[in-house]
């Protein structure tokens, strides 16, 4: 079995700045090959045979699941780019501005000529930092796209003032405190910071999270001039508000949930996830965790989007390691309280 | 074991049969061997359909290009949208050629002129009724089967899920579409446009169905997407409903990729993921090894005209010729 092609998949409301990006990546010399699936062909300047367009298209799978969707166009165009694997290292997926990341993401999962070919790497927001605000408080989708997000663009730093942008790096944080944040401008980014991250990689979940592994109550500062990012984990879950931007604040109804805890029992953890999953799958975005199971000499980690979720042992827990699980859910109307009551439930 | 003449290309098989009488294989790359010429068609090429009186092959390529070639590796242009990939592509009777690309479909007329259809969702797949005067495409939640000579609106064929491929059965009277799921699901289409519902569901496939083929009268079709052929029996009115499939050259090791039925006798080539060729007799299911064990899946396989020779070709590019 040949190793998987990786898949970045690129979101970003109109005007972020993708287009841009993919110029970069596909002008800029790194030793890579990438065929590249847009929508539009015409707004990439660059003539290159492995730029493919695709009309974007959704089916729901026929399981009576609104949220297990996928993209039917990508699965053709995979299947065929597949058919001379030999011309590129790794695919690009540039999405429309109102995207919703989920069946693109599902795809590499629910399709399995698909999952045995590709394997998703990362999903990549651009953001637009004088628009932003504006976009959270009148598209959905804009949200969507930072909570889904591996890694987020806060693009076009430029333009606006240090306030501005503190402002909109908390409005990210807010919504996906697990996101890796970049600043930029003209989406001039380093381009081994958006590509071969692992984001979905089982052996790999995590190491790009920083925040995740650390296990602090609070965020560490990934953009570095920050006075204070919320993590899931603060208690004063308002402070959005409080932080002085007035009213163009959006209220956000996406949050991230961080359940941490002793080991757990794998008979009671797997019910546990496998129902919130079925019954909340439509409300979850992402969900991660590293999971230590009594008894178990190994990490358990699994990941998921909406109700796929996908687990495995990772490797031996070291001794300097403490034996403690951790999960992260982002999605909407989420129960705090809920989970972490039942989460408790499984502990060992 | 029959006689086998193989082939080695560089990429996967899109292709392999005969132009003409004459062996041919067409493959991703763009190349087309016709006997021992062979010729560049597309910058990449993506489908490939033989014409109705198996005198040219005509294929849709990442160039965007619809090409016809006849056996002596003559082209003509047929068709170009740019910028498009041309993943599908169709043949039927009087020349007809038929191609899609993202919610448009195109009829090109033994004239050269071109009919578009078009469609709210992605064309999947796409198919001439026998006498050609019907296009059906497969799309998501049913079909769609366009008159090709008018500008009527089309009969739709309703049914909840992604379809991705359409044959009609020789005879006229069935059309079965290819699902995202792992199912075939038919119609009749004698009661299509009244829309009275006489749907045929053909589940229980492990994998998803990507190869499927009508026995010479049309008595079977054969498919793929299990370790057997599933030949479901379309002799009676309402075709396989209430009757179990055949399983034929069941390998409890390696799943079928490819069926091809022979074009005379009710007999099915039967191709492996792991390259292995059975012919199967469909009454008896008794089988006849006619390739052993190869690098890859079987992706293409076609009789000659008299169902002498077999042409298969893998997704690695091996090919070749098996006479029997």
């Amino acid at each position: 079995m040949k190793k998987p092609i990786p898949v970045t998949v690129l979101t970003g409301y109109l005007g972020s700045g993708k287009t841009t990006l993919l110029n970069r990546i596909l002008s800029e010399s790194h030793g890579k090959k990438y065929a590249v699936i847009v929508n539009e062909f015409g707004e990439i300047g660059i003539d290159n045979d492995l730029i493919v367009s695709s009309d974007e298209e959704i089916y729901e799978m026929n399981n009576g699941c609104v949220c297990c969707t996928v993209r039917g166009d990508l699965i053709r165009v995979i299947s065929n780019l597949m058919k001379r694997r030999g011309r590129f290292d790794a695919i690009l997926v540039e999405t429309t501005g109102l995207a919703d990341p989920a069946p693109v993401a599902q795809t590499f999962f629910m399709d399995e000529d698909v999952r045995q070919w590709a394997q998703l790497d990362a999903v990549v927001a651009l953001v637009d930092a004088k628009h932003l605000m504006l976009r959270l408080n009148d598209a959905p989708e804009a949200e969507d796209q930072i909570a889904f997000a591996d890694v987020v663009l806060l693009n076009k730093v430029d333009l606006v003032t240090d306030d501005e942008r503190k402002i909109v790096e908390a409005a990210i944080r807010t919504i996906n405190p697990h996101a890796t944040v970049y600043p930029t401008e003209r989406a001039n980014i380093d381009l081994n910071h958006i590509l071969d991250r692992g984001a979905f990689d089982l052996t790999r979940i995590l190491e790009n999270d920083p925040d995740f592994l650390k296990g602090s109550d609070h965020s560490p500062d990934h953009t570095h001039d920050h006075d204070h990012t919320c993590s899931p984990d603060c208690d004063h879950h308002d402070h959005g508000h409080g932080h002085g931007h007035g009213e163009n604040i959006h209220d956000t109804d996406i949050t991230s949930v961080s359940l941490r805890g002793a080991t757990l029992n794998p008979d009671l953890f797997f019910p546990w996830i496998n129902k919130i999953t079925q019954i909340d799958g439509p409300d979850i975005l992402r969900l991660k965790g590293i999971i230590a199971f009594k008894d178990d000499p190994e990490r358990y980690v699994i990941q998921g989007i909406h109700m796929i979720v996908e687990g495995d042992h990772q490797r031996p827990w070291h001794d300097d390691e403490p034996r403690e699980s951790r999960l992260v859910f982002i999605g909407r109307n989420l129960d705090r309280e809920k989970l972490e009551r039942t989460f408790k439930a499984c502990y060992a | 074991m029959p006689e086998i003449a193989e082939n080695q290309f560089d990429t996967y098989v899109e292709f392999a049969g005969f132009i003409n009488g004459k062996p041919a294989f067409a493959t991703a790359d763009g190349s087309l061997k016709i006997d021992q010429s062979i010729i560049t068609t597309h910058d990449g090429l993506l489908s490939a359909s033989l014409s109705q009186d198996c005198k040219q092959l005509v294929t849709g390529g990442e160039d965007g290009k619809v090409m016809a070639t006849d056996g002596d590796g003559n082209t003509k242009l047929l068709a170009e949208l740019s910028h498009k990939w041309i993943d599908q592509i169709a043949t039927g009777p009087m020349g007809l050629v038929g191609f899609a690309s993202g919610r448009t479909a195109y009829v090109v007329n033994n004239d050269g002129t071109i009919k578009e259809f078009t469609h709210t969702r992605s064309i999947e797949g796409l198919c001439f009724a026998p006498k050609g005067k019907r296009l059906a495409i497969a799309r998501y939640n049913g079909v769609s089967l366009f008159w090709t000579g008018m500008d009527a609106d089309p009969v739709e064929l309703e049914w909840a899920g992604a379809h991705t491929d359409v044959t009609i059965s020789p005879n006229g009277k069935f059309i079965v579409t290819t699902m995202q799921e792992n199912a075939l699901h038919g119609w009749r289409i004698d009661n299509a446009a009244t829309g009275d519902g006489k749907h045929m569901r053909m589940t229980g496939y492990p994998a998803k169905v990507k190869s499927i083929s009508w026995s010479a009268k049309g008595k079977w079709l054969a498919s793929s997407g299990a370790e057997a052929a599933i030949c479901w029996p379309f002799s009676a009115k309402d075709g396989p409903m209430g009757k179990s499939p055949k399983e034929l050259g069941t390998r409890g090791n390696s799943m079928v990729t490819c069926v091809c039925c022979h074009p005379v006798k009710d007999v099915v080539a039967i191709g492996y993921a792991d390259g292995m060729i059975l012919a199967v007799k469909i009454d008896d299911a008794s089988e006849a090894v006619l390739r052993k064990i190869g690098k890859a899946p079987i992706s293409t396989m076609n009789w000659d005209q008299k169902g002498m020779r077999l042409a298969f070709g893998s997704e690695e590019g091996e090919a070749g010729i098996i006479t029997l």
